[in-house]
């Protein structure tokens, strides 16, 4: 599907109660770019990518991603969509090497265990594989929440403020992590409020303010 | 790792997955089954305590105070089980993976099932010794009772327990909502112990068996239909 826009926002509206998060949005992203999703707090950013992530389904409009419609294809996005959130995913009780190993299985990966060990290693988090994750900290969470997003090997990937509670190391690992990514052809949509930063890593820009589209 | 594709698994390879992770955690913590563990041995001692010395009416009504004591806990179960949940969104990472939404509902009703079948088996000889009672008909009937009550509660506690999970006061929702729902299983669970602790001259057993399996077909069908639009919308 080369010629088809890697996603589509059909007059997209989103409703919490009285409040509009996103008003009659409209935008595509053409094939094979990264978008780069900024706007002040509040602005509708983790709206939209919860909507891509088909974790929300839209008050009004329409959301195409990859092709398909977020909403009658939901099981069939949700397969090519992985998203890195401000929640991690994450089972506090169970270990680094638990978690991933859970999703593996849910994946179908023939070898769960050794893949959820070989993605702890490429996080820098194998030393600490077997530690529950209620001991780790922000950072390290961030790690163990990027190396489950690249279990799912996903055709579109969704981060959320991925440098947030990152040290410098954490963030040029992140930068790689996203660089590796887009090499491997993986549409990426990055929302930050470090706009240079992803300025660096994307090559469009879409700028939220209350919910709309407006000029940066 | 990454870059190989991997093939989404059926329903009950995905009900398999979420059950083995859940009975994992459990394992980890045993905080759900040591707080319903000590919940339902006390509710026992209450009732003993509440009756007094008369050992005729506990050993009368054995059976209703065992399924009342496992009720009563199953609500701290089923609460705890979508907690887990909660905490760093982790539903949303099952259903993003993507997990099917049956799969979701079975994993953890059959989990919910399987805590209570292991009170039951803890709160039995507790029961034996507290109530004087005996076990006149057999292991085997008291065991088919303890499968098919255990399933009768966990199936709709786990809808109940997956709808109040994100309301402020969710702790009074779910009683609320189960309760009503339950009474007529919980009647069939009271009368079918009774008939396995006291004996069962006229064969009755067999009909309050019956009645406790049509209550689970209906339970279960009706959680397998729901629980999808439940946790999607």
């Amino acid at each position: 599907m080369p010629s088809l826009p890697a996603l589509a926002l059909h007059d997209v509206s989103k409703r919490y109660g009285r409040r509009w998060a996103l008003a009659r949005l409209t935008y595509a992203l053409p094939p094979g770019r990264s978008l780069l999703l900024t706007g002040h707090n509040g602005s509708g950013k983790t709206t939209l990518l919860r909507l891509l992530a088909t974790a929300l389904s839209p008050t009004a409009g329409r959301v195409e991603v990859l092709g398909r419609d977020a909403v009658a294809d939901r099981d069939s996005v949700r397969r090519d969509v992985a998203l890195l959130s401000h929640a991690s995913f994450l089972y506090e009780d169970l270990t680094a090497h638990q978690n991933l190993t859970v999703l593996a299985r849910l994946l179908g990966h023939p070898s769960p265990k050794d893949g959820a060990s070989a993605l702890l290693t490429r996080v820098g988090l194998e030393k600490r594989s077997d530690n529950p994750v209620r001991g780790f900290s922000a950072g390290m969470r961030k790690r163990l929440a990027i190396a489950r997003l690249l279990l799912k090997a996903p055709n579109l990937a969704l981060l959320d403020e991925p440098f947030g509670e990152l040290d410098p190391a954490g963030i040029r690992d992140m930068e790689g992590f996203i660089s590796e990514l887009k090499a491997g052809g993986v549409t990426v949509v990055l929302a930050t409020h470090l706009v240079e930063q992803g300025m660096t890593l994307c090559e469009e820009r879409l700028h939220l303010q209350d919910g709309r589209a407006v000029d940066a | 790792m990454s870059t190989s594709r991997p093939r989404p698994i059926g329903l009950i390879g995905a009900t398999l997955a979420l059950l083995r992770k859940d009975l994992l955690i459990e394992w980890r913590t045993r905080a759900r089954l040591n707080a319903i563990i000590f919940f339902a041995l006390a509710t026992l001692l209450m009732f003993s305590f509440a009756l007094g010395p008369d050992t005729r009416q506990l050993e009368k009504n054995a059976g209703g105070y065992f399924w009342l004591a496992i009720l009563f806990a199953s609500v701290l179960a089923m609460g705890e089980s979508f907690r887990v949940e909660s905490e760093n969104a982790c539903l949303d990472g099952i259903r993003l993976a993507p997990a099917d939404a049956r799969a979701i509902y079975l994993s953890k009703a059959l989990g919910n099932a399987l805590l209570l079948i292991a009170l039951g088996i803890v709160l039995l000889p507790v029961m034996v010794a507290l109530y004087g009672v005996k076990v006149a008909t057999g292991f085997v009937d008291l065991g088919t009772v303890l499968l098919l009550g255990s399933l009768a509660l966990s199936a709709p506690g786990t809808v109940y327990a997956a709808i109040s999970s994100n309301a402020r006061a969710r702790d009074v929702l779910l009683p609320l909502l189960l309760f009503p729902l339950v009474i007529p299983a919980l009647l069939s669970l009271a009368k079918a112990t009774s008939l396995v602790l006291q004996g069962d001259p006229m064969n009755q057993l067999g009909s309050w068996l019956g009645l406790l399996l049509g209550f689970n077909l209906i339970y279960w069908g009706v959680g397998f239909v729901l629980f999808p639009r439940i946790i999607e919308d």
